[in-house]
This record gives structure tokens, C-alpha cells and sequence, in this order.
């Protein structure tokens, strides 16, 4: 992985940063000393390390204003962090950039229940913000699997998914507002408690933007009144391909789950194995379909779903009868990343999205993939949404099995676009995916998405080195080649 | 003033070269239903995308849909319900309500008290009486312009706005450079999501020649609980209490009296009083269940009745439509607040002659205000001062819009921003140049 080459003139300007840095975010703001830097070194793409030329942590708007003015007019780089928890890589720190930690904007502004909203600062946890409306029968409904750790700030930056994507929407469909601030100090309000930001959708094009664009200070969720009931069921397949037919009946019925999960057997056995959930371990996909709403819409739908499954050859069948029954079902698949940690010592989660039906294609051509590796892999899937994660298993002692497992993941991740796909649902680009976004993409969409990041960041300084596999200059990019054109298609009328 | 139609995205890629050679900027239209809307646009060319017409792909299992720009609503949504399948942004028809080419032209004409005589027919669809008597009907919204505006109706409280639903386009920019951005699938964080800042951004930074969007199952039933004779405040408590329950209401506004009485709905038109609406949709157990709550819930509240399936989707096809400012030639604003100011961001941008319905729970302030050399702009920005929100100018002579503030003026960090937005996509600013700001 190549990182820009650092800037050997502002690593010699680093005491003159420190006491820049020390002046605007007085107090323990301004961390120097390397055993502290090793704490910021990697995010949770941990094949990646990099010790930052110093991390500054504010604690107000202003104060990210002024550090990043100062970092403008002195050219030096900013990575922005929430709690860490990227899974591509997108805080991985730069040895001649500040690493700006968000931490410490942990506070809950405003809880709106009129409004069903809440205006909070980035360093809030995913969770804590279900937490503060639980009372009132609210929950913020964007729920990735690290959401006791990871940031509300990060889950905007990366649009954050999680297991109800497909009925309540991915982090961007449940942000109203911001407040950021862009590389040269300006602090900017979009959106707000009110519905569609004005003009331009900014609020849409900061989800996802990996850090590269602005950093985050301020962000207005809406909440969701929490469902009467919720029941699950759990649901074994002789086949892949019947699972995934009995996927597309569902959504083709008219009937959108709340969550609809999948794992592959080997993905089963691991799960099975760590928490012993009771799955079936004689099928060869097993299927959580979780239902909410009324109890009456709940009964209803799991009476038309299992009538569904049965039609698709289901070998087994349960539903849950209780809240302690259905998290049972749940807990098989919300271990079976740490479930896989178990099978070898290593383990590299993929996380490409592809059009449902064409699953059962991808996972035989990933099992292909695997004996040509040499590599277990174990698959998860977000069925609902295409969404799928395969597990690749290697040990980084053996020498070479490293490179092998990258080599296996990127095959797998021009697979998912060569069958319709994206590189990535929900983990973002980062680092990891960087080198592979010429897959998805030709020269002039990379472009047009190098001049957006131009029109906030001109001289690159936010994250550089994520997202893009090139990095062009702004003024070079800005450039237009007009030819002197005739009136185009002449011989097509006009009036 | 040439108007060139391009039949594929490659001659509006030469199209947009053109111009950019001639220096001569675009003024890019489909059915040109949304022409009145936005800051007049001086371009010596016109750039008619609607022979870009056609779906491509419909996969309903997959709950995808991909058209070119120029595909007439109606098509999409013939197709889609084919499946028992929708848009479920609702996306609205505001031909009629600015007075340009629309599906059900004969509204236009129909005087503020007499209602409609056929409020259930659907878009693109005409009434026999209406066929005979009027020209053929001109096609209605495209799927490009809805998503150019982005435009969502009543259900944008639950289902989420045409931004939440667009999946990825193809376009040209104006640069004359040929791009794409999202994908086929909803879950997709690759790259930035630039589809979202095309939604809105009516036709400024690039032109469509393909979009994808996400699609949802139609409701199996749906119903409409009214409560009658509230007030602008008590009709936000009563929606917001209907809000925060979780019978995921899928519609929630408020038509004053005088609104009401408008309506082409005998249930709604006849009650003599303001009118509140609470839509529920879904399987139709659930259905029963959740009216069943909110009626409940909402029994002190005031006098209730309650719509059935046809009646419901009339009325909230008119609550989509603006269908009560439709007739006559006042001004119309569009804000959107936050849901509990809008009874009083109402009351203070209104006035003398004013009228207003409220949509989103309270959060969309649909405004009718007598006709005004300034659209009565300085009135209406003042209510929002010191709010969240924003106010659009809809409906108001060419001139008056030339001469006001169309869309909710900027920050001057934020005018910066969308300016240097501009420049990446159109720095020559040949596409609908002004259209929102001027000099964007």
C-alpha cells in the first residue's frame, strides 16, 4: 500500500506545529510523545500502521476551525477520527499529518421529540443515541455491528449500514443536518430539524466521503418510533440457490423484513460452534428473516414467509416465541465475524454488494476462488440488500498467506462488479480499495469525483491518500480541452 | 434560439460540447412541465432531453428500475404497478399548480369553489368527459425532472425523499465529459454518493441520459383516519402524537377550512371545516390495527372520520398536487421547517389574503399569498429567520422571480462552496445558468 510521500519540510517543522497546535486546543489537546501516538497508529483495518506526526484533539467547533486554518496556511495534512473503527483503513494516520481526533465532541445536544430528532456532536457512539431515546420509545435505526464502539461523526463519514438496511435505510437516509468545517476554517450549517437540505444536497454528499471533504461537528439524526414486536425466524436450505429464491419471493411478495440475513455453511458451523445458537448444521444456507411491526402485521407476514419458504424446499423451520428465542437466532450471526476468527488465526472480511439473485453464481465462483487460493472462506450475507461479506481464512504467519488472502479479496471484488455490483456496501473505500476503484470506475468519473473533492479541498489536505488511486492536482484537473464543434447531430430536427 | 433533441446520450454529449465551443449556455428541459419553476434562465438554446425516453431495466424482485430522463412518470409508474410496485417518494405532478403542460389540464381552469369532478383518476390518465371536451392530454412530469427538483409528496415523511431513492445516473457534465456515479444497488458507499447532489440540483451541473432508483412494494390497502375543526397548533399536536407512535403513518397534514372545502373528495370538501389526515397503509390487518390506534389516540382531539382506500388516495393525491392553490394566479411558496414551527412560521410569513395547507406533520408549509411585485419575499424569509428551514418561491411571474430570491438565499461560506461545486461540474456554466442562484 503506497501512502503519499511524506513531506520530509513539515516533519522538520514539527515543534512549530506542536506549539501552533498547543496554543489553539490548550490542556492534554496536543498529544506529542510516541508510546501515545501508537494508540492512533492503525484503525480496524490493523494490516496497516502508521505512526502520525502528532494527534490533536478539540473540543469546539471554533478550535477545529482554527486548527484546520492553520493546517491550510502552513500546507500541513489532517486526518480526521472518530472512535477508529473504520474497517477500510479511512483513519489510517500520515507521518507528516495531523491526526485530528473527534473524541472529545461527546455530548447528546438536543433530544427533539416533537421533531423526532436529535442534534448531537460527532463523538457521540451509535448506540448511545438509541440510548438517550429508548425512554420515550424511540431508537436510531442505522445499527452497524460495531455500534457500541463506533461514532455517530464516523457513520456519517462512511454511511454506515447495518442489519436493517434494506426497510429503514443506510446512515445518509437518516441524517437531517450538519455542521462542518472545511479545510480552509469556514465552518458551514446544512440541513437541520427540517426535511431535504436546501439547495445543493451537501448532507447527501458528506455521507460517505471518508474524511475527505470536510470534518464533521455537528450532526441532527432523525429517530424512529420503536416497532410494537419483532420475531424472527430461522430458516435451513438443502441449497444455496433455494435460499436465494426463497430471498427473491419474499421481496418479489411485496414483503420487506426488517432484517433478512444469510450464511453459508461453513459460515454456519463456525457460528454454531462459538455461541451454539441451535442452527441446523445439515443445510447449506441458513436464513434469518426478522419481521416488525404490529402484532397483527408480524403474524400475518410470518404466516405468508414460511408458506414461501416451504414452497422453496426450507429442510427446517423455526420461529421465535420470545425476545430472549429471537436473540438467540440473532446471536449466531452477529458473532460469526470473531466466529471465524476461530476457524484460523486470520481472518480478511470482504465487503462487496452484487444484485441478490446473482448470489448463488458469485459464491460458487468464490469457492472456485478458494481452492485456487488455497484459502478457507466463510460468507455472511446482507441478503436484503445484496450486501454480501466473505470471510477469507489465512494465518499472516505463514509466510506469503497475507498477500494471498488481498489477492483473493480484490478477485472477489471485481467479481461483485463484474455481475452488476459495487466494491463496497458499507465498509467504504479507504485504503483498502482504493487501488481498485478503476474496476468500477473509468477516468472521467474518477475525475468528476476528484473536482468535488477539489472544490472543498484545493490543495488536498484532507486524508489524502484514501479513496483515489491517483492523485491530480486541482489546477490540472480544472483544465478544459474545447474543440471548435460543429452543430451536433444536423440531420435530427429542431425547432 | 435553436432547441436541439437528442435521441442518445452520446448526441448530448456532442450537444453539450456544442455549446461549450459556442460559449453558448443550455437551458435543459424534458416535458418542460417544471419550465415556471426556478430563476428565469437566459440561455439562447434549449436542450430537450425528452427523446431520451425509455425504461431499460425493471428487475422487480431486485426493487430496481433504470429510465432515461425523459421518461414520462406515468410510464414508470404504469410498470412498476404492473408488479404491485411504486416510487414510494410519491413524486408529484406541480404542472397543473404552475400552470404548464400537465396530465389533467382541465384543473387549471376549474374556480376555486367548485371542485373537480373526478378526483380519483389517476396521472396520464383522463376522464372520458375530459378527453372529449380537451386537446390531447401533453405528458406529464418526467422521471428526469422529478429527480432534477427533487421532488418527493405526503409520503416523503416515512418513505424518504427522490434523493433516498436514486441509485445512480449516467450524465454529461459541463464539461461535455460523459460520467457516472452510484450503481444498481442500495448498498453502496463506494465513491462519493454523487447521485444525491444531483438531486436538486435542477439541471445545473449535469444533464441525465440514464437513472436508476430503487423501488418498493406498492401498499396492499390504505386509509386515511380525518380529524375536523382543529386549528393550525392543535392539528400539528394531534399529527405529531400520530407521529410518534410506531404505526409508521405514511401521510400527515392539515387543509384550513377554506383548503378543504376545495377538495374534489365529498368526505373532505363537505366536512365545512379545516380537515386534518392521517394515512395508514400496508397488509390490511395491520391496517385495521393501526387506525384502530390512532383513532384511539386522537378521539379527545376533536371530531374523527375516516377515508376509504379510493377516497384516500384522491385526497392525498390533491395534498401531493398543491391541488387547493392550483386555480387562480396567486403566489406559492414552498418551506420546509422544522414540523413544530410550522404553524407559526405560517401564521408569521402569511398575512392578509394569505391561505396555507401544512404537509409532513407540520414540516412542508405549502403558502398562497396575494400577487406581489417582491412574491412577498421579505415577509416570508423573516419567519424563518433564526429557524431551521428554508423557503423556494414556486409559483410567481417570470419577472418576480427574476427579480427575488427563488431559493433560500446562502451563508456566505455555504454560496462559496456551491459556487466552487458549480465550477467542478460547469465552469463554463452552460447548463441552466441562475437556475437556482444567480451566477450558479
Amino acid at each position: 500500500m503506497l501512502m503519499p510521500p511524506p513531506d520530509r519540510a513539515v516533519i522538520d517543522r514539527r515543534e512549530e506545529i506542536i506549539a501552533a497546535m498547543r496554543a489553539i486546543v490548550p490542556g492534554e489537546g496536543v498529544i506529542v510523545e510516541e508510546p501515545e501516538l501508537r494508540a492512533y497508529e492503525s484503525d480496524g483495518l490493523t494490516a496497516y500502521r502508521n505512526l502520525p506526526l502528532i494527534v490533536v484533539l478539540p473540543g469546539t467547533t471554533a478550535q477545529v476551525s482554527r486548527v484546520l486554518r492553520y493546517c491550510h496556511d502552513h500546507h500541513v495534512k489532517v486526518v480526521p477520527r472518530g472512535a477508529g473503527t473504520s474497517l477500510s483503513g479511512g483513519a489510517l494516520p500520515l507521518a507528516d499529518g495531523i491526526l485530528l481526533g473527534l473524541g472529545k465532541f461527546n455530548r447528546i445536544l438536543e433530544v427533539d421529540l416533537p421533531n423526532r430528532c436529535v442534534r448531537t456532536q460527532p463523538g457521540v457512539t451509535n448506540l448511545a443515541v438509541t440510548a438517550a431515546v429508548l425512554h420515550a420509545g424511540f431508537y436510531y435505526a442505522p445499527d452497524p455491528s460495531s455500534q457500541i464502539a463506533c461514532t455517530i461523526g464516523g457513520n456519517v463519514a462512511e454511511n454506515a449500514g447495518g442489519v436493517h438496511c434494506l426497510k429503514y435505510g443506510l446512515t445518509t437516509n437518516n441524517v437531517l443536518g450538519l455542521e462542518m468545517v472545511l479545510m480552509n476554517g469556514d465552518v458551514v450549517r446544512v440541513g437541520g430539524r427540517h426535511l431535504d437540505s436546501e439547495a445543493y444536497d451537501l448532507v447527501g454528499l458528506m455521507n460517505g466521503s471518508e474524511g475527505l471533504l470536510g470534518v464533521i461537528t455537528e450532526v441532527t439524526v432523525r429517530i424512529l418510533p420503536k416497532p410494537e414486536t419483532a420475531r424472527a425466524m430461522l430458516v435451513g436450505f438443502p441449497t444455496l440457490a433455494d435460499a436465494g429464491d426463497c430471498v427473491a419471493r419474499i421481496i418479489g411478495s411485496g414483503i420487506l423484513p426488517g432484517g433478512l440475513e444469510m450464511m453459508d455453511r461453513p459460515a454456519i458451523h463456525a457460528a454454531e460452534d462459538f455461541v451454539h445458537a441451535g442452527y441446523p448444521l445439515d443445510v447449506e444456507a441458513l436464513l434469518i428473516c426478522e419481521l416488525d411491526g404490529p402484532e397483527a402485521e408480524v403474524d400475518h407476514l410470518i404466516r405468508r414467509v414460511e408458506a414461501i419458504a416451504r414452497d422453496c424446499n426450507a429442510a427446517t423451520l423455526r420461529v421465535s416465541e420470545s425476545d430472549e428465542e429471537r436473540a438467540r437466532f440473532w446471536a449466531g450471526r452477529k458473532a460469526a465475524f470473531p466466529a471465524a476468527g476461530r476457524l484460523a488465526p486470520d481472518y480478511y472480511c470482504m465487503d462487496g454488494t452484487i444484485p441478490r439473485r446473482k448470489l448463488p453464481e458469485v459464491l460458487t465462483r468464490i469457492a472456485e476462488m478458494s481452492k485456487h487460493y488455497g484459502l478457507g472462506v466463510a460468507n455472511v450475507f446482507h441478503a436484503g440488500d445484496g450486501n454480501l461479506h466473505p470471510l477469507i481464512l489465512y494465518d499472516a504467519n505463514q509466510p506469503g498467506q497475507l498477500e494471498r488472502a488481498e489477492e483473493f479479496g480484490s478477485d472477489i471484488l471485481r467479481l461483485c462488479v463484474e455481475v452488476g455490483g459495487v466494491l463496497t456496501g458499507e465498509h467504504g473505500v479507504g485504503v483498502e480499495k482504493r487501488d481498485l476503484m478503476e474496476v468500477q470506475f473509468n477516468e472521467l468519473d474518477l475525475n468528476q469525483q476528484q473536482r468535488v473533492k477539489c472544490a472543498f479541498d484545493p490543495e488536498s489536505l484532507l486524508n489524502p491518500g484514501k479513496m483515489f488511486p491517483k492523485l491530480h492536482r486541482c489546477a490540472e484537473m480544472g483544465r478544459m480541452h474545447i474543440h471548435r464543434g460543429q452543430m451536433p447531430f444536423p440531420d435530427i430536427p429542431r425547432f | 434560439m435553436t432547441s436541439l433533441k437528442p435521441g442518445t446520450a452520446e448526441q448530448v454529449r456532442d450537444a453539450v460540447r456544442w455549446a461549450l465551443s459556442e460559449e453558448a449556455p443550455l437551458t435543459v428541459v424534458a416535458a418542460g412541465t417544471k419550465r415556471a419553476l426556478g430563476r428565469p434562465v437566459q440561455a439562447r438554446h434549449t436542450l430537450d432531453v425528452s427523446g431520451l425516453a425509455g425504461i431499460d431495466l425493471y428487475e422487480p424482485e431486485e426493487l430496481v428500475v433504470s429510465a432515461a430522463p425523459g421518461t414520462p412518470l406515468a410510464e414508470i409508474e404504469a410498470a412498476l404497478a404492473g408488479h404491485n410496485q411504486q416510487l414510494a417518494f410519491e413524486p408529484p405532478d406541480l404542472g397543473p399548480l404552475l400552470g404548464a403542460a400537465s396530465a389533467e389540464p382541465e384543473r387549471a381552469a376549474v374556480p376555486p369553489d367548485t371542485p373537480p369532478s373526478a378526483p380519483g383518476r389517476g396521472r396520464g390518465r383522463k376522464t372520458k368527459a375530459g378527453a372529449a371536451a380537451a386537446p390531447p392530454a401533453p405528458p406529464g412530469p418526467t422521471l428526469g425532472g422529478i429527480v432534477a427538483c427533487n421532488l418527493s409528496g405526503p409520503r416523503r415523511i416515512k418513505a424518504g425523499a427522490a434523493r433516498d431513492h436514486l441509485l445512480g445516473l449516467e450524465g454529461v457534465s459541463g464539461r461535455g465529459d460523459a460520467f457516472k456515479t452510484g450503481g444498481r444497488v442500495f448498498k453502496n458507499v463506494t465513491g462519493y454518493d454523487l447521485s444525491k447532489l444531483m438531486t436538486g440540483s435542477y439541471g445545473t451541473l449535469a444533464v441525465f441520459t440514464r437513472l436508476t432508483l430503487k423501488v418498493l412494494p406498492r401498499p396492499e390497502l390504505e386509509r386515511t383516519v380525518l380529524l375536523l375543526g382543529l386549528d393550525d397548533a392543535a392539528a400539528v399536536r394531534a399529527l405529531t402524537a400520530a407521529l410518534q407512535t410506531p404505526c409508521e403513518v405514511a401521510g400527515a397534514a392539515h387543509l384550513p377550512a377554506a383548503a378543504a372545502a376545495r377538495s374534489g373528495v365529498p368526505e373532505v370538501a363537505g366536512a365545512g371545516a379545516a380537515v386534518t389526515a392521517i394515512r395508514v397503509e400496508g397488509f390490511g390487518p395491520s391496517v385495521a390495527y393501526r387506525c384502530d390506534r390512532l383513532m384511539d389516540l386522537l378521539r379527545g382531539a376533536g371530531e374523527l372520520d375516516e377515508l376509504d382506500s379510493d377516497a384516500s388516495a384522491a385526497f392525498w393525491r390533491e395534498v401531493r398536487d398543491v391541488h387547493p392553490f392550483v386555480a387562480g394566479d396567486r403566489t406559492v411558496w414552498r418551506l420546509s421547517v422544522a414540523p413544530s414551527d410550522g404553524p407559526a412560521v405560517a401564521a408569521a410569513a402569511g398575512g392578509d389574503g394569505a391561505e396555507h395547507i401544512l404537509d409532513w406533520g407540520g414540516g412542508l408549509v405549502w403558502l398562497a399569498l396575494p400577487p406581489a411585485d417582491d412574491a412577498g419575499a421579505g415577509r416570508v424569509r423573516a419567519a424563518l429567520a433564526g429557524r431551521d428551514g428554508h423557503a423556494t418561491l414556486i409559483r410567481a411571474p417570470e419577472p418576480v422571480r427574476a427579480a427575488v430570491e427563488v431559493f433560500q438565499p446562502q451563508a456566505a461560506p455555504l454560496a462559496a462552496l456551491t459556487a466552487r461545486l458549480k465550477d467542478s461540474f460547469d465552469p463554463r456554466r452552460i447548463l441552466n445558468p441562475g437556475r437556482m442562484y444567480a451566477g450558479v
